[in-house]
């Protein structure tokens, strides 16, 4: 290391590397061209060690830089994270996994029939959400960003209730107010989403704090984008969890965009967003998105160390956009066409059932089966919700529903306001 | 009692009878408050239930909705309103909005105590007057005290209350009443009416204005300090003003509004903050919309100017009893 020289007297005097640099960060392919993977810091399979889920925090620092991974190349379940699940568990995240992927691409079908005006799907991130869901309490409650649905789908929310907020239609749980897919849902403990990005993370912590005052054994898991991970709520929330030592999964889908920004825009790539959590003294992991197994494996970890008032975990789950941000969206100006094709970590459907075939727990007849048959789920559930109408058919919640709940009783104002309308 | 020690009452009365009130802020805790609002609480009601906060706005703020959401009644402290601005996205763009957009599934229960108001040399980021922007946010409830006997009394009602409340504290106002002349001595509470608060439970109803000095020739709506310098403009000017204090900025009491100024038939509007898109600018249209036919002059707004709070030239920028007198003479002249 050199030392300090002290304050240049004039800029021809300085340390000797001509005019300052602004770097800008950018990703190392555009449309046209290879995206070159090797930023993306990959561990074998089985080869990360797992501490205790009680360990203190400086256990996981080197898990910050390394990758959870279960799955091999041979669709092996190894090493020390294998969470041991049971045949019928995997079965289950599977189908849930496929149900979510269906009912995306049914959605997005629906947008451009202008059934809705807008959707967003999570092509290739089925694993994490569902895994997770598949390793908490139903009564733990989630704060998601709008990339979660396979949390409500795993958690049992129906599928028509699903969709009725996707149309605003007459039988809209949220009464046509929300944009289509911000869910809401207490019942499910599905925190109601909001368009403002960050903002629900240090809301789950609070929501987690709550549980600690009142003694409670419920547990949160905050959700967030590696792009939102730049708002300043993130940061904000990783304080707040570990000064109260609250019981919250932190979940980080890096999912390597954010709309047409490459993860190191956020800074992903100088340091991990494990690191971060780790930095501010949060035990965390990172980990394969994709691998199924390792995602229940992480999530269980988490909640487990949580629920021991051992505190909070953030674990950043390495995944990939398969899919366009949202239907208003064109990813071929801004990246290459066949990037998910070339992305280390696969799909995680895929290798999910390569590893029950290996088992001898599902088969490629088995997978076509099933898939017509969710297919089928999903059809008849928007049949059933287009009964109750859809952006175009022109059934949607009346005016008169949309001065209600602004406060808990209409005040004078609105209801003048309201009788303006003539509603 | 002072205003502190009200506002510290009404903390105590609901801390005792409600297990879901937890209180917390920066310095909060221990220490009691930069203000001491909270002294003495963390000591009687443990660390689970009033504690300190790290420096950070949206933190304090979006902790308390997801509290909220459990559903604890948090009660939080913004140190001071001009810092507020860092926690605005977690009022307007979540606290005001969890219930709406949910349906009324989640809602957000809390209250947000911040002390505002200028006159302490405060200069420009201890003197501010933001209201403004919460009364222009849908799902919000915006009050402002403007003595001990409503600070208990609202705050309580406040707690209690099931929707997101923006509570503002005149600082200026903490330790006794003030109209202005600020070379005189300060009068403690202990000398007025007002400062004798009853022990335990009551409420002031939020949405409730009160005439605070009854008058026939022309209408003064004010809240916080502005009460004050308003009762000492109408003394010194002879003019026989009906003084209104608002205590909830919005939504607010419109019917106390109509009833006055279509007495008097004239009104002028005072507040401490910046004029232009001021809050005096809702008052003055909706004195318009509904007391057209019985004005007998174009209503008059004294505000601070449109800068940001000045330090050294604080008294030249305080609406004090002389301009609020100015604008009285004015309405009559017309
Ligand atoms: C505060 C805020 N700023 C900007 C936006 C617009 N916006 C919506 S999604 C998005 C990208 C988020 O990316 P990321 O966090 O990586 O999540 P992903 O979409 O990849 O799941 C942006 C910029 C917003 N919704 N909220």
């Amino acid at each position: 290391m050199s030392k300090p020289k002290g304050p240049a007297k004039s800029a021809s005097k300085g340390p000797g590397k001509g005019k300052l640099r602004l770097t800008v960060p950018e990703p190392s392919a555009r449309p046209g061209e290879k995206t070159d993977f090797s930023f993306l810091k990959l561990s074998k399979a089985g080869e990360v060690a797992r501490p205790a889920p009680d360990c203190a925090y400086e256990d996981t620092i080197t898990l910050k830089d390394t990758l959870i991974r279960v799955l091999d190349e041979e669709h092996q379940a190894v090493g020390p994270w294998n969470p041991k699940a049971s045949v019928d568990e995997l079965r289950q995240g599977l189908r849930l996994m496929m149900l979510t992927r269906t009912f995306d691409s049914r959605l997005v079908i629906a947008q451009r029939q202008k059934k809705t005006s807008f959707y967003m799907q999570s092509l290739g991130e089925e694993a994490i959400g569902v895994g997770q869901a598949m390793s908490i309490n139903q009564d733990d409650m989630c704060f998601t960003s709008y990339r979660q649905q396979n949390i409500l789908i795993t958690r049992g929310m129906p599928l028509v209730e699903m969709m009725n907020q996707i149309y605003s239609n007459t039988a809209d749980p949220l009464k046509g107010r929300q944009l289509p897919i911000m869910y809401s849902s207490k019942k499910y403990g599905f925190f109601s989403i909001s368009g403002n990005l960050g903002t629900q993370y240090v809301q789950a912590v609070g929501w987690a704090m709550a549980s600690a005052i009142k003694q409670d054994t419920r547990i949160s898991t905050a959700w967030i984008g590696d792009g939102a991970t730049a708002e300043a709520d993130f940061y904000t929330a990783l304080v707040f969890a570990q000064v109260y030592n609250a019981p919250v999964i932190l979940n980080v889908v890096n999912n390597q965009w954010a709309i047409s920004t490459f993860q190191a825009i956020a800074g992903g790539t100088s340091a991990t967003f494990a690191a971060r959590g780790v930095g501010m003294g949060i035990a965390s992991l990172r980990v394969d998105g994709n691998d199924y197994l390792a995602v229940l494996a992480a999530s269980r970890w988490a909640a487990e160390r949580a629920r021991n008032n051992n505190g909070p975990t953030l674990i950043e789950w390495v995944s990939y956009r398969a899919g366009p941000h949202s239907t208003s969206d064109d990813p071929s100006k801004y990246r290459p066409a066949d990037d998910w094709q070339r992305f280390p970590l696969g799909d995680p459907i895929v290798r999910l059932s390569k590893h029950l075939i290996s088992l001898g727990a599902w088969s490629e007849q088995e997978h076509q089966s099933v898939q017509a048959e969710l297919e089928a789920q999903v059809l008849a559930a928007q049949k059933e919700a287009e009964q109750n109408g859809t952006l175009i058919s022109g059934e949607q919640r009346t005016a008169a529903d949309m001065f209600d709940d602004v406060y808990e009783h209409m005040p004078a104002h609105l209801v003048a306001q309201r009788q303006q309308l003539g509603v | 009692m002072t205003m502190i020690q009200a506002l510290r009452s009404a903390m105590d009365e609901m801390l005792a009878r409600d297990s879901n009130v937890v209180v917390y802020g920066e310095d909060v805790g221990y220490f009691g408050g930069v203000f001491r609002c909270t002294e003495g609480l963390q000591a009687k009601y443990g660390k689970n239930r009033v504690f300190d906060a790290p420096i950070t706005e949206s933190g304090i703020v979006g902790a308390g909705v997801g509290m909220a959401a459990y559903g604890l009644r948090p009660v939080v402290e913004v140190q001071f309103a001009d810092y507020v601005y860092p926690a605005l996205d977690q009022i307007m763009s979540e606290a005001a909005r969890l219930r709406y957009r949910s349906a009324g599934d989640f809602t957000a229960p809390m209250v947000i105590r911040m002390p505002c108001g200028g006159g302490i040399y405060g200069g420009q980021t201890h003197s501010q007057s933001p209201e403004a922007l919460f009364t222009h946010t849908c799902g919000i409830r915006t009050v402002m005290p403007s003595n001990p006997y409503d600070a208990k009394g609202m705050l309580i009602a406040a707690i209690e209350n099931n929707d997101p409340v923006v509570f503002l504290e005149p600082k200026r106002l903490y330790n006794g009443p003030f109209d202005g002349h600020h070379d005189k001595p300060v009068v403690p509470w202990s000398k007025h009416a007002l400062g004798e608060v009853p022990d335990g439970h009551y409420t002031v109803p939020l949405e409730s204005a009160k005439v605070v000095r009854e008058g026939k020739d022309v209408t003064v709506i004010a809240y916080g300090t502005m009460v004050y310098v308003a009762e000492a403009a109408a003394q010194e000017t002879g003019v026989d003003a009906e003084i209104l204090d608002l205590r909830s900025l919005w939504p607010l009491d419109l019917p106390s509004i109509v009833k006055s100024v279509q007495k008097t038939g004239r009104c002028v509007v005072v507040h401490e903050a910046t004029k232009t898109s001021g809050f005096g600018a809702e008052l003055l249209a909706l004195v318009q919309e509904h007391c057209f036919y019985h004005l007998e002059a174009p209503i008059e707004r004294v505000a601070g100017w449109d800068i940001p709070y000045p330090h050294a030239q604080e008294w030249s920028y305080f609406p004090g009893p002389g301009r609020v007198g100015e604008a009285l003479k004015k309405v009559m002249e017309a």
